[in-house]
């Protein structure tokens, strides 16, 4: 295992995949930490996120679930730590990361003016295409109706239908995908997200309930809270 | 902490990416500037009351010109060039408020920032479709208004090509100000302070080119300067534009 010159490289233990061509797939935080406001809101995080794999990142609200995304995505490079994809560390690599990523946020970027159709299209999808996803996610019908008409759980779906859509890319982020879904909807999207890590994907995201996708890591950001306060490591008390 | 790492344990089912990656990438780009164009087209053509409020204020309060300052011809006649323009800017002004709030508030603005590809043609369309609904509409009224304000005849011309020159260059330079004040609730009067002052110079080559029209003067240079600002600012503001976005998507 430390034969590999990757292993040697990183500080957290080795695994037994590192020799696996798809090791270069990875998405990988080492020593992260992000400040909020004066707030350490995780410090010390590691993980590493292999081609094939999904990630559930856990914490309660306001325990930073949403920064740690934003900070994977580029949004914001107010950070310590390294973040490195293929190997490769950011910022260097951020565009080469962004080129294979697909990110849902929390505002799912639907354009409420626009219909589901619509909406895929200028997602580059072909029409036949954005059809057969918006059939997939249940939006049979729904698929001229402008998407300000349609409920908080329906916009949802439109956004996850770019998932269902062929030639996904590598790398899914995603902000609470399963939120405003009903069972079946979970179950779908499971699926889905399963059919992914199948053809070699990967899927970071953020859930308060289960997920029941293989093989499925989970990082829990209480694990990585600071041991002292802000206050205390600058001023001693 | 470094020891606390968590892995995930690789199944040996995954497939590599093989020649997948490469065809995958086509995918779930933004698209070009065409579509992106027609889409916002399609967007104001549906938000109607964003193209008609505008054009009714500005109707509106030019109409209620000659109420507050008297009706005498000669006086409204050397007043119209700067009223029409004047009104003209606040039209624009008002509606550019709006240009990318809602495309930050469903998060599409911060897909399109995620893309690979810069924010400078995605703004460009968004400024252009602006102008098409606002300041295309302002210039083709401006006649008529002009000639209920006692405009000589010979100064129509010269309004609408400085208005045409004019508003597109204030659509401009107000994505600056309206990409800067994105992230912020209740930008209203802040918006206004940001780009008022960098409104000025086409305010005044504006209301010169129709002055000099009016006085018998040939009113080319004031226009070529118009353009001149037009070129300036297609090539900077939306690039500061993008700029600004990225700052405001920061936090």
């Amino acid at each position: 295992m430390s034969s590999s010159a990757y292993k040697s490289s990183a500080t957290s233990p080795a695994s037994s995949a590192q020799n696996s061509p798809v090791d270069g797939c990875s998405l990988r935080a080492r020593d992260l930490s992000c400040e909020r406001d004066g707030r350490v809101l995780f410090a010390g995080l590691d993980f590493l996120l292999p081609a094939g794999s999904a990630l559930q990142v856990e914490g309660a609200n306001g325990a930073g679930k949403s920064t740690l995304i934003r900070t994977l995505i580029g949004s914001t490079s107010d950070y310590h730590g390294d973040i490195l994809w293929r190997g490769k560390a950011f910022p260097g690599a951020l565009s080469v990361m962004r080129s294979e990523l697909l990110y849902i946020g929390h505002n799912a970027g639907v354009r409420r003016g626009l219909s589901p159709m619509e909406n895929l299209a200028w997602y580059g999808a072909a029409a036949e295409d954005a059809m057969a996803a918006l059939d997939a996610v249940g939006l049979y019908g729904f698929e001229e109706t402008l998407c300000q008409q349609l409920s908080a759980g329906q916009n949802r779906r439109v956004a996850l239908a770019r998932l269902y859509l062929p030639g996904a890319p590598q790398l899914w982020i995603l902000d609470e995908p399963l939120a405003a879904l009903d069972v079946a909807g979970v179950e779908s999207l499971e699926s889905c997200m399963r059919g992914h890590l199948q053809r070699g994907g990967s899927v970071l995201l953020t859930s308060h309930q289960p997920v029941n996708i293989q093989p499925l890591a989970k990082v829990n950001l209480a694990d990585f809270q600071p041991q002292e306060s802000h206050l205390e490591a600058e001023y001693g008390f | 902490m470094g020891s606390e790492a968590v892995e995930v344990s690789l199944s040996k089912k995954a497939q590599p990416g093989k020649a997948r990656g490469v065809a995958l990438a086509a995918y779930a780009r933004v698209p070009g500037f065409y579509t992106l164009f027609r889409t916002e087209l399609v967007l104001a053509a549906r938000r109607r009351s964003d193209i008609v409020n505008p054009l009714l204020f500005f109707v509106t309060v030019l109409a209620m010109m000659p109420l507050g300052i008297g009706p005498e011809p000669e006086m409204l006649s050397r007043m119209a060039p700067g009223l029409i323009w004047v009104m003209a800017l606040l039209a624009t002004l008002l509606s550019q408020e709006s240009l990318f709030r809602g495309d930050y508030e469903d998060g599409s603005l911060e897909q399109l920032a995620l893309q690979p590809q810069p924010l400078y043609f995605p703004v460009l369309a968004k400024v252009l479709v602006h102008w098409l609904v606002t300041g295309v509409p302002l210039a083709l009224l401006s006649p008529l208004l002009g000639m209920m304000l006692n405009l000589g005849a010979e100064g129509y011309w010269p309004l609408f090509v400085s208005l045409v020159l004019g508003t597109a260059s204030l659509s401009l330079i107000g994505a600056v100000g309206a990409a800067l004040t994105v992230a912020l609730r209740r930008p209203g009067l802040l918006l206004a302070l940001i780009i008022m002052p960098l409104y000025v110079p086409v305010l005044i080559f504006g209301t010169g080119t129709v002055q000099a029209a009016l006085d018998g003067y040939s009113f080319g240079p004031q226009l070529a300067v118009l353009g001149a600002i037009l070129a300036v600012a297609a090539a900077l503001a939306p690039l500061a534009s993008a700029g600004a976005i990225r700052i405001s998507l920061e936090n």
